[in-house]
């Protein structure tokens, strides 16, 4: 066992004595949350509607000068069919629409109210419900009794709120545990050091361990990092136990760990390492995760294919313990998953780091 | 050990598949011998080192180093024996002393002892000046010499060096070969590959692999009357010759 902690702390010192790696791994979860969450404008401009109903009808086109009239919006076209939006959206014409039944203005006499409903263009969640948002507003501003309802096409669940606190740390502890493991790993392959340690007594298990178990404290540092961040500075609510993101994250942080140790077998220089992690695990978790497109506004095929990334699975988990503060007996499927993950992971490397001796 | 062999292996044999990378290799190497195990590359050196190191399974035949058999007593093996490979690694970011004191915690040497040893290495080897040094600032020869210390810091009975003379100048190589004599003369085997077959003339014996099987083994004197060479280099190459894998 002392010898194992000799070999932990020279792991350490190898982060240590390397301070430009570890200031960019410690910064980096600052910075891109900050970029994220600044980035995603809040300001809609001139924003194209289409107004779909009766513009003869003296209500609806009350309500249609309000809202063209505003900074916001702009009325670009108005027809009568609601199957025309699909067309309207997909050719980029219109990023949202409002629709207005039948007889508005009488109904609106008569029942006090009437129905109006606004869609939006889900395959933008973030600006769509802006949109959506501030269209609601100037719909209710003027008219007390309506209340619209609102409903997004292509991601109908607008599952993209928040989305980038549980995607940034889903794609930074995978980034931190399989990337910079399996480059460590590879690096002592690449210089000879692995032979030394390899004839040496320690067992290989724990060689492997050593390497593990720095780069899981730095991306506790960085998961705590990132809750603080978002918590306090983006105001992401934290609504479940932060126990249950502890363990989570401990489950996807070993998932990643496998990852790298599966990457450290397959690849022989740095280099390589550098890219299997890169181009075939940060690419797929950055497109498949749901962090910059929507799984759901996603071919199905390509949804098929996201479902074999981890990082999608730990990032569900996130938003429902954080986001919608769920408990466990919410979550057992994705966590099966995840642990699933884990267990074929790790039993394919081991084999593999051990046949490639 | 009733033979006073320190190695002594037996119709040693790994195959990889349908490849048989090394074929019932049997020799043995005395207590204190200087062995050179020589072979071109691919004639099954490494392969047959591994197992002797305690790294690898043989497929059959038997066998034991430092007293432990290469079947099932790996770990023991690994205890008793020093290595150092051929690109004299050792950590690059990490400083002179704290190589060797992680290579002396690595081996479980009390901490006592790890103090003692790494003084008495950087008194022999001279190398105070260099001792706060990263190893990747140091030259190749110091760096040498540090890792053939370092392969020794738990007294190993055995120390297997695997072409530990690549890429250095001959000046270097010469003051490297004194140093394996002294640890020689302190009694400590050393089993080494190379291809330099003028360093082969330095070895107490010699084996030579062609195609996973040991074609000769004795000493360079007695191998260059056998085959009539004025050098080992003649002799390599006069065995080498049916090779098929090359």
């Amino acid at each position: 066992m002392k010898e194992f902690f000799k070999l932990v702390g020279k792991e350490f010192r190898h982060i240590f004595r390397d301070r430009r790696t570890m200031l960019i791994v410690l910064v980096m979860p600052v910075v891109q949350i900050v970029l994220f969450g600044f980035a995603i404008s809040t300001d809609i401009h001139q924003a194209r509607v289409d107004i779909v109903g009766d513009i003869q009808d003296f209500q609806v086109r009350k309500i249609a000068e309000r809202i063209d009239n505003s900074q916001y919006f702009d009325v670009v076209s108005e027809y009568r069919s609601v199957t025309s939006v699909d067309d309207r959206f997909r050719k980029g014409k219109a990023d949202v629409a409002i629709c207005f039944e039948q007889d508005f203005s009488k109904k609106l006499e008569t029942e006090n109210t009437a129905l109006i409903r606004i869609i939006g263009d889900g395959s933008e969640p973030n600006s769509a419900q802006m949109i959506a948002n501030y269209a609601m507003g100037i719909i209710h501003e003027g008219t007390r009794e309506l209340t619209p309802t609102v409903e997004y096409v292509y991601n109908p669940m607008m599952k993209s709120s928040y989305n980038f606190v549980p995607g940034v740390m889903g794609l930074i502890l995978m980034l931190i545990c399989s990337m910079m493991t399996a480059i460590s790993i590879v690096r002592e392959k690449e210089k000879g050091t692995m032979e030394l340690l390899l004839v040496s007594p320690v067992r290989p298990l724990w060689i492997i361990v050593s390497k593990a178990l720095p780069y899981m404290t730095l991306s506790a540092v960085n998961l705590v990092t990132i809750l603080l961040l978002s918590r306090y500075v983006m105001s992401v609510p934290i609504r479940g136990s932060l126990l249950l993101i502890a363990l989570v994250s401990l489950v996807f942080i070993l998932t990643s760990l496998a990852l790298g140790l599966l990457i450290s077998t397959i690849a022989s220089t740095q280099r390589v390492a550098m890219l299997i992690s890169g181009m075939g695990l940060m690419m797929p978790t950055m497109i498949f995760s749901g962090i910059i497109f929507p799984c759901e506004s996603m071919p199905v095929v390509l949804q098929y294919l996201s479902d074999i990334i981890p990082a999608k699975w730990y990032i569900i988990l996130i938003k429902k313990i954080m986001i919608e503060g769920v408990g466990m007996t919410y979550i057992v499927k994705e966590l099966s998953i995840l642990l699933f993950m884990v267990f074929v992971l790790f039993w394919t490397s081991i084999k593999l780091f051990r046949t490639r001796l | 050990m009733e033979s006073g062999h320190i190695i002594e292996i037996r119709g040693l044999t790994k195959k990889f598949g349908t490849f048989t990378a090394v074929d019932h290799i049997s020799f043995e190497v005395g207590k204190g011998e200087i062995f050179g195990f020589l072979g071109a590359n691919g004639a099954g050196k490494t392969t047959a080192m591994k197992i002797l190191c305690g790294l690898s399974k043989p497929t059959s035949g038997e066998g034991k180093v430092a007293g432990f058999s290469i079947n099932g007593e790996q770990e023991k093996i690994k205890r008793h024996i020093g290595y150092m490979s051929q690109k004299f690694s050792l950590y690059a970011d990490l400083k002179v002393w704290e190589n060797i004191r992680l290579f002396g915690g690595i081996y479980g040497l009390k901490r006592k002892v790890i103090a003692e040893r790494t003084d008495a290495i950087i008194q022999s080897l001279g190398m105070q000046d260099w001792k706060d040094s990263l190893v990747g600032s140091i030259p190749q020869g110091w760096k040498q010499k540090l890792a053939f210390s370092i392969a020794m810091i738990h007294e190993p009975q055995i120390v297997f060096l695997d072409e530990p003379t690549g890429g250095v100048d001959p000046e270097t190589r010469r003051k490297f070969w004194e140093m394996i004599y002294e640890a020689s003369d302190r009694g400590i085997t050393i089993f080494v590959t190379t291809h330099y077959m003028d360093e082969a003339e330095y070895c107490d014996r010699v084996s030579i692999m062609v195609d996973g099987q040991i074609v000769a083994v004795d000493s360079p004197k007695v191998l260059k009357e056998k085959y009539a060479a004025e050098n080992m280099d003649v002799v390599f190459r006069t065995l080498a010759r049916g090779s098929i894998r090359q």
